[in-house]
């Protein structure tokens, strides 16, 4: 019960000097809505880049080694063949190897001029990686399959035509599902074609690069070395990563961005605590003489000590409080300007950073407070006493 | 607090000083406050101390108020000897044996006159159901009721010193320490002070022990202990 009198001393405290104790709070929630917005920030980042990353990271990507020359410098093209091919099958089975063709061209929708990627693929190869959305996979030589940002962007349906000047025309028979930015294909802003046909309008040959799906996430490193030795025996000839080490790495590299700001926050926390210390430290040398007379008629120590604590904790309490409401707007607004979305602000590992935005503040403030509460409780009576 | 009896503080006295000395050490060199004080205060006798500045008439206040301790020599409160004992058992003692009053009132500002009085009835029992006990302290202090909703910067200076004295007597201490209780009000309050001692001294037994220089306040106690350089003459 005597806890609830130092509370209610403590509090008329903080009213009788309202105007410090408003601006301390002000340092608290401008700390707590920086730590929080700078997390959510973090988080939202990092949620919307794994998700438009659509490869989860199942794939390894054999590309042909840059500035690699081929013997007799036959493969100074930097594409892969089908030997090569072939032998990344062998090297990798029994997962399943896709060979891809890309390019780009101008295409003409209507009376629209654009331009476009073209992916070649096997017709069999398609629905390993690509989902159809409307119409169908690709059976006839001269079908397209369409990108969902490309067909939404140029108004292209099923049935569509898509001319590309003297390498002919291509129907389109299906539109593809949106498939998010990724390692291997970015199909969402282009076309694709059965491979055949590629190789005739374009004449090209060998490939740009291959795929190998990896379902299981364990295998990928022994696949990603059995390639590395097949095909880089005598001289780097094929580049081959891994999806799964990129979106690491990519993650991480938020991952750090995001605790590099929270910091911020947290130093701008700092300084909301160094104005709380302040301004206890004020309140303890204004009060000396009270601190003797309760000492003088039978306060303890630790009762002094728990006074000057609760007054910084209520500053801590409301400064985060508020903080911790704010933030709600404060992430709403950082999502909104950096992002363009706040789809990833209600999510719990985002909102958490309201709980740790909160702690801090609270930890901050009673922190704070420690050093002016021990110095007041430590006082000597006598010489409190006579203080004036 | 455990029950140690000292030998050196049997008997019957309420206080008792055994050649006890308190120094000050200063740079400038030690201030001896008290030199080898010997005294004994039985159970309710109504004291005044008295000597000229500076002689050592606060620092002796304050020892029998377990607000210091002695840089030598025996002091026993109640019988028990101080020496020794921790801060937490000095400062209960003072909460549960000995009421305080000052010459500046030193009521907390923050708080109003009944909430005052509340403050060490609330620290002994932790019980806020003690409203009715602490309107009793009050009116037997003579205080209109309607200024126990108010705070001490809008009381008068008497009005102040006998919310203080219920302050003081609210847990019921057998020994009150007042330290000059009149230097702030003029004579006709000051008296007025003094018939509230008197009458606690005469009906409740308690034990009083004033520091005063007025000639005229020190004839309500029975006894005036006159102190010089330290010294009791
Ligand atoms: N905390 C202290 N530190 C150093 N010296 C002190 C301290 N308290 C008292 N003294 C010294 O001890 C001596 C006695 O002081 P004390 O306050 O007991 O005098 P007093 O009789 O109460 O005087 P007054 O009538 O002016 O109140 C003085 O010389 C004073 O300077
Ligand atoms: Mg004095």
């Amino acid at each position: 019960m005597h806890s609830l009198m130092f509370f209610e001393l403590a509090q008329r405290n903080v009213r009788l000097h309202w105007l410090r104790s408003l601006l301390a709070i002000l340092g608290i929630i401008i700390g707590v809505v920086t730590i929080v917005s700078m997390g959510i920030l973090g988080n939202s980042l990092v949620l919307a880049i794994s998700d438009s990353l659509s490869t989860v990271g199942d794939s390894i990507i054999v590309t042909p080694h840059v500035g690699g020359m081929g013997f007799g410098g036959s493969q100074s093209s930097n594409l892969l063949s089908d030997r090569d091919v072939e032998q990344i099958r062998r090297a990798a089975a029994p997962h399943v190897t896709i060979p891809v063709y890309s390019g780009s061209s101008r295409m003409k929708i209507g009376s629209e001029d654009t331009v476009g990627t073209i992916y070649g693929l096997k017709p069999d190869d398609i629905p390993v990686l690509l989902e159809v959305d409307q119409g169908s996979y690709l059976r006839g030589a001269s079908g397209a399959m369409v990108g969902a940002t490309f067909a939404e962007e140029n108004e292209i349906k099923v049935g569509s035509r898509i001319s590309l000047g003297e390498m002919g025309s291509v129907r389109v028979v299906g539109i593809l599902k949106e498939r998010g930015m990724g390692f291997d294909i970015n199909p969402d802003f282009g076309i694709v074609v059965e491979d055949q046909w590629f190789k005739q309008a374009f004449g090209q040959e060998e490939y740009n690069q291959v795929i190998v799906k990896v379902n299981d996430l364990n295998k990928i490193e022994e696949v990603k070395d059995s390639i590395d030795r097949t095909m880089n025996r005598k001289e780097t000839v094929v580049d081959v990563i891994d999806t799964r080490a990129i979106l690491e790495t990519i993650l991480t590299t938020f991952g750090q961005i995001s605790t590099f700001t929270t910091v911020i926050g947290g130093i701008s926390l700092i300084v909301a605590g160094v104005s709380i210390l302040n301004i206890m430290l004020m309140s303890v040398t204004e009060r000396i003489k009270e601190i003797g007379v309760i000492r003088s008629i039978g306060t303890q120590r630790k009762e002094v000590l728990r006074m000057f604590l609760y007054e910084a904790l209520i500053l801590g309490l409301i400064g985060s409080s508020i903080g911790g409401a704010l933030s709600i707007i404060g992430g709403y607004a950082v999502s909104m300007v950096m992002l363009q979305t706040t789809e990833y602000l209600f999510v719990p590992s985002s909102l958490v950073y309201i709980v740790y935005g909160v702690g801090f503040g609270l930890g901050t403030s009673l922190i704070s407070g420690l050093y002016p509460a021990w110095k007041a409780s430590n006082l000597n009576p006598i010489e409190a006493l006579r203080h004036e | 607090m455990e029950e140690t009896i000292d030998p050196e503080c049997d008997g019957d006295t309420i206080i008792r000083f055994r050649e006890v000395t308190k120094v000050y050490p200063l740079p400038g060199g030690d201030v001896v406050a008290l030199d080898k004080v010997s005294l004994d205060i039985g159970k309710g006798d109504f004291i005044a101390i008295m000597g000229p500045s500076g002689s050592g008439k606060s620092t002796l206040l304050n020892l029998m108020g377990c607000l210091d301790t002695p840089t030598a020599g025996t002091l026993c409160i109640r019988g028990k000897n101080i020496r020794g004992m921790s801060d937490e058992d000095l400062t209960i003692l003072r909460r549960d044996y000995l009421g305080f009053i000052f010459q500046q009132f030193n009521l907390l500002p923050l708080l109003t006159a009944l909430e005052n009085v509340q403050y060490p009835l609330i620290l002994k029992t932790g019980s806020r159901e003690c409203r009715e006990r602490c309107r009793v302290v009050l009116n037997a202090m003579d205080l209109d009721e309607s200024l126990f909703s108010h705070k001490p910067s809008e009381m008068s200076g008497g009005q102040q010193q006998r919310v203080a004295i219920a302050r003081a007597l609210v847990n019921d201490p057998e020994i009150l320490l007042a330290d000059e209780p009149t230097g702030n009000l003029d004579t006709k309050t000051g008296a007025a002070i003094m018939h509230l001692l008197d009458d606690l001294n005469r009906d409740r037994g308690k034990t009083i022990i004033m520091v005063t220089h007025d000639p005229s306040i020190a004839e309500y106690a029975h006894r005036v202990i006159r102190i010089v350089d330290g010294k009791i003459s």
